[in-house]
């Protein structure tokens, strides 16, 4: 039995801007099933991370309960990290934001986690536009409780154990674009090169990123017929555009045929690149994004890629106008300007 | 690319490293796993049916391996495979019982071997089994050839040769000690069916300077007076020794000198040390026996005074490279330097001599006077005489010489047999499953850091009072296992079936060297370029798959491979699995089966 991973790595691995190799970005050796879709969105994470070079101090990553919320022990252990209550990240990510502004937040929940008991807190998240990446691994069933069908179990996929599912999915990205979500992905786990540069727009989009990853469950889920497996997805993939993310300042050197591509630059100067663009579709028109969404949907496509980003996002610091300064860095004199600074605030009501 | 064809038998040898650079292709693996069981019997008798002297190779090899050996890709030294062979021969039990049988009725044919080293042992041992008449002529009083003559004792010990050499000489071989063969032609004469000849390269490099014939008395030849001390023919030397060459040899001439009373013994190149050819071992080890090491310094003239020699006097150069990395050594105009000597060695190198082959015999000869020899029958220009080891080609090593010996024997076997001598025998190779259940393997797969181990050394005292004594002590058990637990078990393989892969990633994400990529195919160099981490040793090949499902190809890059296991353990379909892979070179008669006796 080995749970060993050895600490040798490619000699010949290359190091990102800020000295790091990719397995400086790795996590503990993964204890899920051979084959889970969540050590290749781990993996994707891990990759994202080190090519924006992020500082691993710089990152938090939260989650709930479930298979997909044990992941972040597979990936950046040189990052902050809390594992909350079943479906109660979202809030735990909140507070932890407004505390401290200057971290990069990875919430990593699944469907059993977001769409079941943690629904209530998941919207409320999206509704405050809380600045986090918010991944949630989506296999369509209860893994860690043998496989029972979860609520975003598709009508007509079948489980492990031969049964039909006869409930509507709840569509975690339908929900979001109503929400007023101000970017909304959906990738699937097999499909790095999509998965990876959604992840890094993800991080630098400012406010709340979903990105809605298909994962299959290669223990319970995986049966042809059962509309998130392996075969399945990958039959009925269907995505709005190839996607390229170049942060910030870094020269573009690929071109794009004219027409069938877009740009969209976001806050901090990166820009995502979008080309092979779906038809009827614009990724910065909610009305366009919800429509090609429903028409995949009716099609019985797995439509994924960047479905809409709002460009002129504001979270919920720029909404509650809050100081730039980290909440957690203020001390005494900043909190307790004294008297003056009272009789200032209350001539203000006067 | 097109998908890599692992039927190929060379294939997943070239992936055991050290195997496929051992000229004898000795199934390392498999025996430093018996050394780990503590199965040392096992462990030698693996290593007798493929080298044939493991206990003086054990401590004597070149070890082509450990150069070639995964571990030193990865950290930096590689296992110390030569001497954990040694720990095999200290501490196996009985083995007689274990070697073939000799059939007391013949087959009807006489063979005949000129020298008694390493090239004519083997072709005894391998043909003696088969009920051939052997005859062994050296003209020294025991076998070994250069092994007995060239290497020291305090390298080799008497026993140890002694043993390997009785193992093969007791087969019922007729052996002609001291008999120095004259003429070839009365070989061929005789009734012999076949001749090997294995005479290795017996003439030791002369320098032609002023004063060379005036200081003979004091001046030796490196081969010849390294035989004459250990036939104790010369048992003592000057106090002031200078040894020229930078070979094996010449590390064996100054340390022999520190043993029969030189104090001061230095060895002088003419080039620069880091072109010295000897191994960095046996520079090291003497070095530790206070012999500093001269280079850049050609020698120009033996002074002599009153017909009695007094030192050497060298010139300065300085080693310039051209364009092309051509060295010339060009003189640096600094002042000659003389330097003492009560006596010198020369060791500058030794060439093949063959005085006793007529001319006239139909044995041609070409470039630098070596015979004429086919490269994988080992046979000369006239059919029934084949030579072997170093005077085939030149001068090598005792392994390679083995290696020949196999070879030979056979083109003999198949010649007297009367079948082509270019008939040769696939090697046996076999791929076996070492899956025992979810996460369970039959061997010890995960690899940990873990430094070479030191081989203790005799107290250096002890060790230059007398020439006898063996300096290296050997690993003892316990450090051999550990030094044994290094082996990365290469020849354990990673298998991939490509119908049964699902395209998760799974291998690629845990692959902790990165050796795995799933990709779009391509011609060979665009695809090094594209993997996960680009594969630029060229010396090892891309394992390449079928078209899969998506239109990528499995592209594994075999490099630095750690052979954990664990892409086999996350692979959710078993696409991939870890295969033991055994090869072995077929010889002329079966020794010994290596595969009922494996650990694993």
């Amino acid at each position: 039995m080995t749970y060993i991973k050895p600490r040798f790595r490619h000699p010949e691995l290359p190091k990102n801007k800020i000295g790091f190799a990719k397995a400086d970005y790795e996590g503990a050796i993964s204890t899920l099933c051979g084959g889970c879709g969540h050590d290749s969105i781990s993996a994707a994470i891990v990759q994202a991370c080190y090519e924006l070079s992020i500082e691993p101090h710089k990152l938090a990553k939260l989650s709930g309960i479930g298979c997909s919320s044990k992941t972040p022990t597979y990936f950046l252990s040189n990052s902050h990290g809390f594992n909350a209550v079943h479906g109660r990240m979202p809030s735990i990510a909140t507070g932890a934001n407004m505390a401290n502004r200057d971290l990069i937040y990875l919430g990593v929940s699944g469907d059993g986690d977001s769409a079941s008991i943690g629904m209530g807190q998941f919207v409320h998240a999206i509704r405050r536009n809380v600045n986090m990446v918010y991944i949630v691994m989506n296999n369509g069933c209860y893994g860690l409780t043998k496989g029972q069908n979860s609520a975003t179990a598709d009508i007509g996929s079948l489980s492990k154990g031969g049964a039909v599912n006869h409930y509507p999915a709840i569509d975690l990205v339908g929900l979001a674009l109503e929400l007023g979500a101000t970017f909304v992905g959906r990738s699937f786990s097999g499909d790095k090169t999509q998965l990876v540069p959604l992840i890094k727009a993800a991080m630098s989009h400012p406010g709340f990123a979903l990105l809605d990853v298909v994962s299959p469950c290669v223990t319970f889920n995986n049966k042809p017929e059962s509309t998130k497996s392996y075969d399945y997805v990958r039959a009925h993939l269907e995505a709005t555009a190839t996607i390229d993310f170049v942060p910030e300042k870094e020269e573009i050197t690929v071109n794009y045929p004219k027409g069938k591509s877009a740009h969209v630059e976001l806050h901090d100067g990166s820009i995502i690149h979008l080309h092979k663009l779906a038809p009827n579709w614009n990724p910065t028109d909610r009305y366009s994004a919800v429509n090609r969404l429903l028409e995949a949907k009716m099609k019985g496509e797995v439509l994924t890629g960047l479905l809409y980003i709002d460009p002129n996002s504001q979270d919920m610091h720029e909404l509650e106008n809050t100081i730039d300064q980290p909440l957690n860095t203020l001390r005494e004199k900043e909190l307790c300007p004294g008297s003056e600074a009272l009789e200032k605030i209350n001539a203000s009501f006067r | 690319m097109k998908p890599t064809n692992i039927q190929d038998p060379e294939y997943f040898h070239k992936v055991v490293d050290c195997q496929y650079a051992c000229p004898a292709h000795t199934p390392v693996p498999e025996y430093i796993r018996l050394i780990a069981a503590e199965r040392y019997t096992e462990a030698y008798m693996v290593n007798w049916e493929s080298n044939v002297f493991p206990g003086i190779l054990g401590r004597t090899c070149d070890r082509p391996c450990e150069p070639a050996c995964r571990r030193g890709r990865i950290e930096d030294e590689p296992v110390a495979i030569c001497r954990l062979k040694r720990v095999a021969a200290d501490n196996k039990e009985e083995v007689r019982h274990l070697m073939p049988s000799i059939p007391s009725k013949k087959n009807g044919k006489k063979i005949a071997l000129i020298g008694g080293g390493p090239a004519s042992l083997t072709v005894a041992r391998d043909l003696a089994p088969l009920g051939y008449e052997i005859h062994l002529y050296d003209e020294w009083d025991k076998g070994g050839g250069m092994m007995r003559t060239q290497i020291p004792a305090f390298r080799l010990p008497e026993s140890v040769l002694d043993e390997e050499v009785n193992y093969i000489l007791d087969m019922g071989i007729h052996t002609h000690f001291n008999t120095y063969v004259e003429s070839m032609k009365e070989i061929l004469e005789k009734d012999y069916d076949a001749v090997f000849v294995g005479t290795g390269a017996p003439k030791g490099r002369d320098l032609n300077l002023p004063g060379r014939q005036e200081a003979d008395a004091n001046i030796h030849l490196g081969i010849e007076w390294l035989a004459s001390v250990a036939f104790g023919h010369t048992s003592k030397i000057g106090k002031k020794v200078i040894v020229l060459g930078g070979g094996n040899t010449a590390m064996d001439c100054c340390r022999t000198s520190r043993r029969l009373g030189g104090d001061e013994v230095k060895v002088i190149v003419r080039s620069p040390f880091k072109d010295m050819k000897a191994s960095p071992w046996e520079i090291e080890d003497a070095q530790r026996e206070d012999i500093p090491i001269l280079n850049n310094m050609p020698p120009k003239e033996f002074v002599v005074e009153n017909g009695k020699l007094k030192g050497i006097i060298f010139g300065k150069v300085a080693a310039i490279y051209d364009e092309n990395g051509k060295r010339n050594l060009i003189s640096t105009g600094e002042p000659d330097v003389f330097i003492e000597a009560d006596d010198v060695i020369i060791a500058i190198g030794q060439d093949n001599a063959f005085p006793w082959i007529e001319r006239d015999l139909g044995i041609k000869f070409g470039k630098w006077d070596l015979p004429v020899v086919d490269k994988t029958t080992f046979q000369s220009t006239v059919d029934r005489v084949f030579f072997g080891g170093d005077a085939a080609f030149g001068p090598e090593n005792v392994i390679t010489a083995v290696a020949h010996g196999h070879q030979a024997a056979i083109s003999i076997d198949l010649f007297c047999r009367g079948e082509s001598v270019y008939n040769r025998p696939a090697p046996y190779t076999n791929l076996v499953s070492q899956k025992m259940g979810i996460h369970e393997w039959s061997y010890d797969s995960p690899v940990v850091v873990d430094k070479r181990y030191l081989v203790p050394h005799a107290e250096k005292k002890v060790a230059l009072s007398n020439r006898t004594v063996e300096v290296e002590l050997g690993f003892d058990a316990p450090t051999g296992f550990k030094e044994a637990q290094r082996c990365l078990n290469c020849d354990v393989q990673t298998v991939f079936n490509t119908s049964r892969c699902i395209e998760c990633d799974a291998c690629m994400d845990i692959c902790p060297t990165s050796c795995i990529s799933f990709t779009n195919n391509g011609e060979e160099e665009d695809l090094r370029a594209r993997l996960v981490a680009p594969a630029y040793n060229h010396t090892q090949d891309l394992y390449v798959s079928e078209n899969l499902p998506t239109g990528r190809v499995m592209v594994k890059d075999e490099d630095v491979c750690l052979h954990c296991g664990l892409c086999a353990e996350r692979c959710p379909t078993a696409a991939w699995d870890m295969q033991k892979y055994l090869y072995q070179v077929t010889k002329a008669t079966p020794i010994w089966n290596i595969s009922e006796q494996s650990t694993i």
